[in-house]
């Protein structure tokens, strides 16, 4: 597998693959924010400061698309010249898109009833099902890079509706 | 974001809201889904002897503008035949709700559902025939 040289991983001093070490990932970050900080370059010179503002924001790209699984299979298919067309592609199994619905009906029988529990429940159904896909998309990335992007859509799908369980918990905990 | 007055026409009073018979060999089931947004669709759609739609129900996930995508296209789909029923253009549907450019992907949403229940339909008159 070719991967360009310059790439949000070799940024931050990872290999280029699914799985990484996220603490790895945290302390380069840091190591590069810190390097770059816009107050070691109060004295510099007006290309000096813009170089270094660019390098920041380069490097907090790079580590708020990598530090999530998704974000980080969906780059990884693109290096490879694969899109996810999460806007696009529509055709998902009809058995995933049930399973949609039904996450989506428990999430508003649970917040007319304000069970933070049945959502706190349905949270871990979804991670359980996201890490179950998780596991296999290190391997499909490299060897199956059309299912590997069904799975990022999929992992899209959970994403949101975790995203949208959290807020119903976090506004009903107010 | 502004929705216009049809959008919330339709999303504040959904038209034909529910479920038909899965099963049923009259019956085409489209589900579709939008991983951008997460928006869930299902269309259903039931046809006379005639092969004209004499039904259509909608459940939907998502924004106004799904939710309003989808309502609207079950009015539209009454009376027509499949064949008409597969040539609503998504184009259509975001031009009669004036959906904003970033919305548009809900009325590709309703056309994908549209198709999609066309060709389970199809897809089961073709096997009843070939049973006969």
């Amino acid at each position: 597998m070719m991967f360009e040289a310059n790439n949000h991983f070799a940024l931050l001093g990872l290999p280029v693959q699914f799985e990484i070490d996220t603490d790895t990932l945290q302390s380069n970050y840091r190591k590069i924010q810190s390097e770059v900080h816009p107050d070691k370059f109060v004295t510099a010179s007006p290309a000096e400061r813009l170089q270094s503002m660019q390098s920041a924001t380069l490097a907090n790209e790079a580590f708020q698309t990598l530090k999530h699984p998704t974000s980080r299979a969906r780059y990884l298919l693109q290096l490879q010249g694969i899109e996810t067309l999460e806007d696009s592609n529509t055709a998902m199994p009809a058995d995933f898109l049930m399973m949609q619905m039904e996450w989506r009906e428990a999430m508003e029988d649970a917040q007319l009833a304000k069970d933070i529990t049945a959502l706190e429940h349905l949270l871990s159904t979804m991670k359980n099902e996201a890490k179950a896909m998780q596991t296999v998309l290190a391997n499909a990335i490299v060897n199956d890079p059309n299912t590997a992007a069904q799975i990022v859509r999929k992992l899209s799908f959970i994403d949101k509706v975790s995203a949208d369980v959290q807020h119903i918990i976090s506004r009903l905990e107010d | 974001m502004a929705y216009s007055d049809k959008v919330l026409d339709h999303y504040e009073n959904p038209r034909n809201v529910g479920s038909l018979d899965k099963n049923a060999s009259n019956v085409g089931t489209g589900m579709v889904g939008a991983p951008a947004c997460g928006d869930v669709m299902k269309l259903q759609i039931q046809v006379n002897d005639a092969g004209i739609i004499e039904d259509a129900k909608f459940k939907t996930y998502g924004c106004g503008s799904a939710i309003a995508s989808s309502s609207l296209v079950t009015e539209w789909l009454k009376g027509k035949t499949l064949d008409q029923a597969a040539e609503i253009k998504n184009s259509a549907i975001a031009e009669e709700l004036a959906l904003p450019p970033v919305k548009i992907h809900c009325s590709v949403l309703a056309e994908d559902a549209i198709k999609a229940a066309v060709a389970d339909l199809k897809s089961k008159q073709v096997g009843s025939k070939e049973a006969a």
